[in-house]
């Protein structure tokens, strides 16, 4: 028999038809929505005259738009709230279930999933969402969707989709101290740039990356999209299924040994083939930090911004254009730079593990006066368990404070933007020009990072303080 | 969604000589909150278009009145960034029907594709052939012939062949979408799952 990929085998066993000289119609496992790509999508419906074709494999919760103080207020902004209470009432006519602002379910779409067990081996995942990619730590296709797409999932629960490329890239060995699974995502982009995966999903293997919890690999295959890849996934392992199991929609008693033995088939075969492949050692790996305008403008901590003497045409139009927008110059040193604004959430960053990590480092020590440190929990979840174990007062006694779950900060579209001009160094996963607001500087980093920053208030470098 | 069908179009071109132009920049999240699909085109590029105190900046090719017509021409890695299908809306809505780069990013172009927007990938010494040719006359005109899947910069008869799925191409010239075909395909959909 043909060796074949992780990827080919799921994917293959969702084919419903080849189209001539088209596209698959590829089937869908799971389908998760959220307020602000869906409202268009229902409309269509509405206008032919359709129905959900199947609305128990359909997830809705609203995220993006969400305050994160106070939400048991009703939303301020009138848009915002016309789009969370739509979403409630397109769920409600269609049967969907609907994990509303302040429920116990409520959260960051790419954070509910994998907490409730709905995201699981061998899936394939949709989302009106770019970092859908984050469910593929499971070893499930899982990418993100534009609003006709959503509209084609909801009618029929298939996408018209061509068969990608398949990249691996294999990362070995051991990973430093400081070094996280954000920081290898962001040295992977810098070096494959953020087109690098274009037109291909991507496999994560090597020792480097099986020794990871799932929660970092959540983190790592959420930025898949951030090199321009589909989407990037993980063979599961026992990580894995200890994850799952016992999860409120994990296949329990005879089902689950069923599911099980299946699921330890999900893996690539030997010799399969890859039309792109990278190996990159984990020594190399130090904390990450970006310093321009898209998240392939990463370097280590301690290096400098490139001086783009190199660079000729648009490609040194497009980083002095990215230079200025950051106020920095060419060959500049990163660390000891100001900060005004930490950010740790996201669906990037924002589970449980990343708030330890962070309260970890914080104990014992004192934000600097001049940052203003926004602490986001990705879901309800994360919320509850950060109070049961109390990191919350460990924050409190650094003198930050918790929030309430949402996007937040990761994307301007809720009441959490950073101002004008100001520096954030944030955990999410966009740096883009006026991501975070308009005029607002973002920098990437790992949960440490973003810790060590918000203690001295300047780019330091979390080694120095471990 | 409905739009028009596409067969030739012979247009001058707006040039966006960035690399890396991201979703976020095509229309920033703030603009996101609509609930239906209108009236995205007025915040195309709405940060670059307009200042602080929302006036004009003069020097965005889309501001300049030199620049005209309903191709957009974008430099590398075009469209990268949210998978926000708005930005498709938003570029189709300001009256674009064609997007030239040397390079999309996936889920843009898939994006462009479902809603009657074409994405021509030329070669990297084209693109900046097309760049060159605009800025030096802005008046240039370019062909665009979907039925020979052809782009040509009128002035000199340089062409490129671009590429495109047969079936996609089949969608844009006859203006149908993948809802239709799906729906259609229930049968098979029901089938499959009760394999
Ligand atoms: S946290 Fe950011 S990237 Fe993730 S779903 Fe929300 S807006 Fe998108």
């Amino acid at each position: 028999m043909e060796a074949k990929t992780l990827f080919d085998k799921i994917w293959d066993a969702h084919v419903v038809k080849q189209v001539e000289g088209g596209p698959n119609v590829l089937y869908i496992d799971r389908h998760f929505i959220h307020e602000v790509t869906s409202p268009v999508a229902f409309l269509g419906l509405k206008n032919r005259g359709l129905k959900v074709f199947r609305p128990d494999q359909t997830t809705a919760t609203p995220d993006h738009n969400v305050p994160t103080i106070d939400q048991e207020l009703s939303i301020k902004d009138e848009l915002s709230r016309n789009q969370v209470d739509m979403l409630k009432s397109n769920c409600e006519t269609h049967g969907i279930t609907h994990h509303g602002l302040g429920s116990e379910g409520h959260g960051v779409v790419h954070i509910i999933g994998p907490e409730m067990g709905l995201t699981q081996p061998g899936m394939t995942i949709v989302c009106g969402d770019s970092h859908t990619s984050t469910h593929g730590a499971f070893g499930a296709i899982a990418f993100g969707i534009g609003t006709s797409e959503v509209e084609m999932v909801l009618a029929s629960q298939c996408i018209m989709q061509p068969k990608p490329k398949k990249m691996r890239v294999t990362v070995d060995g051991e990973l430093s101290k400081g070094v996280t699974s954000k920081d290898i995502a962001l040295y992977i982009i810098s070096q494959i740039s953020t087109s690098g995966g274009t037109g291909h999903f991507i496999e994560y293997a090597g020792s480097a990356i099986t020794s990871l919890s799932m929660e970092a690999r959540m983190t790592l295959c959420n930025l898949s999209i951030e090199c321009g890849a589909r989407g990037g996934m993980i063979a599961p392992d026992e990580t894995t299924f200890e994850y799952v199991k016992g999860r409120e929609f994990a296949p329990k008693g005879e089902e689950w040994d069923k599911t099980l033995a299946y699921w330890k088939t999900l893996k690539s075969d030997d010799g399969a083939k890859f039309d792109t492949e990278y190996h990159f050692d984990a020594a190399d790996i130090e904390p990450m930090i970006t310093y321009g305008t898209n998240p392939g403008m990463g370097i280590g901590i301690t290096q400098s911004i490139p001086t783009g003497s190199e660079m000729e045409g648009t490609d040194k139009t497009t980083f002095l254009k990215s230079l200025k927008y950051m106020d920095y110059q060419p060959g500049d040193t990163m660390t000891g730079k100001k900060v005004d604004y930490v950010f740790l959430g996201s669906c990037t960053n924002g589970r449980i593990e990343d708030f330890r990590a962070f309260a970890e480092f914080v104990k014992g020590k004192k934000k600097a006066d001049d940052v203003n440190v926004w602490l986001v929990p990705g879901s309800k979840a994360v919320e509850k368990q950060i109070l049961a174990e109390g990191l919350d007062q460990i924050f409190e006694d650094a003198g930050m404070a918790l929030r309430q779950p949402g996007c937040s900060a990761c994307l301007a579209m809720n009441d959490d933007k950073i101002p004008e001009g100001k520096y954030a160094v944030s955990t999410s996963n966009r740096n883009f020009e006026g991501r975070q607001g308009p005029g607002a500087r973002t920098m990437l980093a790992s949960p440490l990072t973003a810790a060590a920053v918000a203690v001295t208030g300047v780019i330091t470098d979390p080694r120095e303080l471990m | 969604m409905a739009y028009d069908k596409f067969v030739t179009l012979t247009s001058t071109a707006v040039p966006l000589p960035v690399e890396n132009v991201d979703t976020d920049q095509i229309i920033p999240a703030r603009f996101l909150k609509a609930v239906e699909r209108k009236g995205f085109g007025d915040n195309l590029f709405r940060d670059w278009r307009y200042d602080k105190s929302n006036q004009p900046i003069t020097d965005f090719p889309l501001n300049d009145s030199k620049y005209t017509g309903k191709i957009l021409v974008g430099g590398k890695n075009f469209g990268s960034g949210s998978s926000r299908e708005h930005a498709a809306w938003a570029i189709y809505d300001f009256g674009f029907r064609v997007v030239v780069s040397s390079f999309f990013a996936d889920i843009f172009k898939g994006n462009a594709l479902n809603n009657g927007l074409l994405p021509v990938v030329v070669t990297p010494a084209f693109l900046e052939k097309i760049f060159k040719a605009i800025e030096s006359d802005p008046s240039t005109e370019f062909e665009v012939d979907l039925e020979k899947q052809k782009f040509t910069l009128l002035a000199t008869g340089e062409a490129e062949e671009f590429e495109i799925n047969p079936y996609k191409k089949h969608c844009l010239q006859n203006g149908l979408d993948d809802i239709d075909f799906l729906v259609d395909s229930k049968e098979d959909i029901e089938a499959f799952e009760n394999k």
